[in-house]
């Protein structure tokens, strides 16, 4: 019997996504489909088989798919992934269109309140997320794809990036540790990857390391454009060596903490209060502020609890975080809300970055508001309330404008 | 052997047949094209002498009054579905008509669930010859495979009262099952044990049918107060242990959204209305029950507390959350059509402002005024819409049959009509360039409201300037498809459909608007 190889989502309920096989065999090839969206993509889905097939290389065998509705990348990535499963000595790669609203360019200094993960190998769920305006998105390579499906969510991963149009969020992708994490480089790095989450970072070099692989896949692929870390400290040790990691790379544009690993390491459990991990969440804090980037929070694993999270919110800015992980779109609205200025800060900080202007056009050293006197990180401090509001929406790019007349 | 049908054109460029199930057919004439003149049909007279004076019309089975009522091959039976997928009663109806021996009958629903998956060996046989309504489940299934002998035809719950007053349909017997009824026929849908809400469906079939039966599972002493049939129109009353099973009331489609882009959209669409100045003081509104229009309903609640603004009334298919909305203050009246689950039932019982309805004072065409058309929003579901907004409920872009009109039609006529839908479902486009069935002329459809941004109808430049500074994310409805083909991987190719069709949608004026062809094998 000749042996089988399968790609694809198994069990019941599977959507937007398909199943294929692929038996190896003398014989030539032969393509057999069943799909959910035969009367409309019957000879799309043909001619899409036929032509990754070719890329490929594959001349002979049979290859099945059972169709759920999967979008042109999805089926691309899961062919791909049984032919190498098949073949894994084959370096062709089948990709899809890079297309223009992938190609979009970031800032290391963009606001970074939300960053919603995407399990790498649930392709369903990419497909609207940019819709909920993360700040950024996290194509998840690491802990929520099982060991067996690195290699397919990989491939899936790489051709979201140059699939999808994730509306201006910031394009991040999560992965593995070790060599796993180098072969993760290698398929995504060329795709307009924004920034790369390092997980369960412990030592400087863990991110000179990744650094130094990007820079060396950028070169050989002669592309010019930056990518960014975020270093994730999810244990003792990583949070011990906070300092050394926000300074690890001058590309690093924030530090993360991953508080379920982080608690696991010290024995105890994730509480709702948090005390456990206050030390933890300050030393990433005062880590990151040093380094002059920023300090992201964790996740909040509680979905249905809005009023939990948007405690930890609360907590979380309280301690000097910008942003939190999010594990579903619903929590990124509440997540924006904590983090827009009230309207009597907002109110208070255009006063005084007003007053800033006037002074600075009078060539007067001194800020006064009213008859009180305005230090110089006050001023700072009003600018980025207002940055945050304006983020927001809570204020128009042009309040000044509006705020002068 | 199948029949050979003739089609014409009609006025929205869709061919139709001349004739359907026996019957000439007016193709589509335009929305507002058609006008029928003469009298409303009647029933026959009656008179007191015939009936008990002590105004007892119990009879001890179905098939006893089907017997008394006269039933004969070829007659048509009609019947309402307050009970949704709980009805118990119409499938014992065709067990006794096919007992007695009865051919070629046909069925007149408001609406079959697929509860009455058993009445298809009665299509198979003969004893019901076609059926006329809306059709879920396997029913659906079968007409869409095209095994039934005549067309469905589907109408909307307005359409339906058309065509018994125009005399288009004419119901020989009317089954009306009461959750409480007296006697003598005075019945009642908001309590006893399978408590449905209202009876607004079988109104008109109490009305106008030559014979019309109760039935019912909590025979009261009379009167039974409060009564929505009268006895005066009923002919007999049979008592069963149970009539309906009354969790299955609450239909499917009445649960809330959890998919986040179906929220997305449903809180664009609340922004929408307010944004365009329809949540005013005063104002009126009338939601569907999908998970959609459920959600929009939520957030335009918050929005109008926030606002300090009251609705003068609310159309429903009550739900809880209407009915949270009038015992809030929220709004005045509920004018309740259906009833979608057993909070809008208690309502009905318990609020003065909780009024029962019927397709005549809120859909029907033949009427003098109706209170769709003065609704100043209506927010609607959709399995396709297209570049020139028309939109369809019945089919999906596959071709497979699948809904019922329902008021659908009808609520087009409101101020401001609003589809809220995903842009594509799966790789199924929703937003394409041609409907595969036209349910909804273009002209009606002011907004379609989707995950990747809000379209405007260019006929409805007031809109489009009210919104104008919103920061809504306002788009041409023809750069959504493209995004979305793109997506999908390219324009999708056209269902294959045989040239036979399968049923006809009907305008809500009784013309003929599209038809349904049965897909390739």
């Amino acid at each position: 019997m000749a042996k089988i190889f399968q790609a694809g989502p198994q069990g019941e309920y599977i959507k937007s996504d398909c199943q294929v096989l692929y038996t190896p065999g003398p014989t030539p090839l032969e393509i057999q489909i069943k799909s959910k969206v035969d009367a409309l993509f019957s000879s799309a889905i043909e001619q899409l088989a036929t032509s990754a097939l070719n890329t490929l290389g594959i001349l002979t065998g049979k290859l099945q798919i059972i169709d759920f509705g999967a979008l042109p990348y999805v089926m691309m990535a899961q062919i791909e992934t049984v032919i190498k499963r098949a073949h894994p000595d084959i370096k062709a790669k089948a990709l899809p269109d890079f297309k223009d609203h992938a190609k979009y360019e970031t800032l290391s200094s963009r606001f970074r309140r939300t960053r919603l993960y995407l399990p790498g190998n649930q392709p369903k769920l990419f497909t609207n997320a940019g819709i909920h305006k993360p700040d950024s998105i996290i194509l998840d390579l690491e802990d929520s794809v099982p060991p067996g499906e690195k290699d397919a969510a990989r491939l899936m991963v790489r051709n979201a990036l140059r699939t999808i149009d994730f509306f201006g969020a910031e394009r991040m992708v999560r992965i593995n540790q070790g060599s796993q994490g180098f072969d993760d480089l290698d398929a995504i790095i060329p795709q307009n990857v924004q920034t790369i989450l390092i997980p369960k970072t412990e030592t400087a070099e863990q991110v000179i390391a990744v650094e130094d692989r990007v820079n060396f896949i950028l070169k050989q692929e002669g592309l010019k454009y930056k990518v960014y870390y975020l270093p994730i400290l999810e244990s003792a040790r990583g949070i011990l060596n906070a300092p050394q990691i926000a300074m690890a790379s001058k590309n690093n544009t924030g530090l993360a903490i991953g508080l379920e690993d982080y608690t696991a390491d010290i024995g105890v459990p994730r509480t709702l209060g948090g005390k456990e991990s206050l030390f933890a969440r300050s030393m990433v804090v005062n880590a990151a502020r040093a380094a002059q980037i920023q300090p992201l929070d964790s996740v909040f694993s509680d979905i249905s609890n809005e009023a939990g999270l948007r405690n930890m919110v609360k907590e979380a800015k309280a301690l000097g975080f910008e942003g939190l992980g999010c594990i579903h779109p619903r929590q990124i609205q509440p997540i924006h809300e904590e983090f827009t200025p009230s309207s009597e800060d907002l109110e208070k900080a255009m006063r005084i970055v007003i007053a800033a202007e006037d002074a600075a056009a009078r060539g007067l050293g001194v800020v006064a508001v009213g008859s009180k006197m305005v230090d110089a990180p006050v001023v700072l401090r009003a600018e980025h309330t207002i940055q945050m509001a304006i983020n927001a929406g809570a204020l128009a790019n042009d309040w000044k404008k509006e705020a002068l007349q | 052997m199948k029949k050979k049908y003739e089609f014409v054109k009609n006025a929205a460029g869709r061919l139709v047949p001349t004739e359907v199930n026996g019957k000439a057919q007016i193709p589509f004439l335009g929305v507002h094209g058609h006008r029928p003149t003469g009298q409303k049909t009647a029933p026959p007279i009656s008179s007191c002498s015939d009936y008990p004076m002590d105004g007892n019309k119990v009879i001890d089975s179905i098939a006893e009054a089907l017997k008394l009522a006269g039933l004969k091959d070829g007659m048509t039976i009609s019947s309402h579905h307050h009970f949704r997928d709980g009805d118990l009663v119409m499938n014992q109806v065709f067990d006794a008509a096919a007992e007695l021996n009865i051919k070629g009958l046909t069925w007149f629903p408001s609406a079959a669930f697929p509860c009455h998956g058993p009445l298809v060996k009665y299509l198979d046989n003969g004893v019901i010859h076609h059926i006329e309504g809306s059709l879920n489940g396997p029913l659906g299934k079968y007409v869409s495979e095209g095994k039934m002998d005549g067309l469905a035809v589907l109408r909307s719950h307005g359409g339906r009262w058309q065509a018994i007053q125009d005399g288009e349909v004419h119901i020989d017997i009317a089954v009306i099952a009461a959750p409480t009824a007296d006697m003598m026929g005075n019945a009642t849908g908001d309590r006893g044990p399978s408590a449905c809400g209202l009876l607004g469906f079988g109104l008109a079939d109490s009305l106008y049918a030559d014979k019309v039966i109760i039935v019912t599972d909590n025979l009261v002493p009379f009167p039974c107060i409060p009564w929505q049939i009268q006895g005066q129109n009923v002919d007999y009353v049979v008592v069963l242990d149970k009539v309906g099973d009354p969790e299955k009331i609450v239909s499917g489609t009445t649960q809330l959204t959890k998919s986040p882009d179906r929220l997305h959209i449903a809180e664009l669409t609340a922004k929408f209305v307010r944004a365009a100045g329809i949540m005013q003081n005063g104002f009126s509104f009338q939601a569907g029950a999908g998970g959609t229009s459920l959600a929009f309903a939520i957030y335009l609640k918050e929005m109008m507390k926030e606002a300090d603004v009251k609705a003068r009334f609310v159309r429903g298919g009550s739900t809880k959350y209407l009915v949270e909305m009038l015992e809030d203050g929220l709004t005045d009246f509920i004018l309740d059509g259906q009833t979608f689950d057993l909070e809008g039932v208690r309502s009905m019982r318990e609020n003065p402002g909780h009024i029962n309805t019927s397709p005549f004072t809120s859909y029907n065409w033949h009427g003098k005024g109706n209170f769709a058309s003065m609704l100043d929003v209506a927010v609607l579901g959709a399995t396709e819409v297209d570049v020139n907004f028309n939109a369809n409920v019945v089919t999906h872009s596959d071709g497979q049959m699948l809904h019922g009109i329902g008021g659908w039609q009808n609520c087009l006529f409101s101020k401001c009509t609003i589809l809220p839908i995903p842009a594509f479902r799966g790789r199924i486009p929703v937003i394409v360039d041609a409907v595969t069935t036209l349910v909804g002329p273009g002209e009606l459809i002011d907004v379609v409201i989707t995950e990747r941004g809000i379209a405007i109808n260019p006929l409805r430049q007031d809109l489009i300037q009210a919104t104008l500074d919103s920061g809504l994310p306002i788009r041409p409805i023809e750069e959504i498809k493209d995004e979305i083909d793109d997506l999908l991987g390219g324009i999708p190719q056209k269902p294959k459909l045989t040239d036979e069709p399968i049923g006809v949608v009907k305008w809500v004026d009784g013309t003929l608007l599209d038809t349904i062809y049965k897909l390739k094998q």
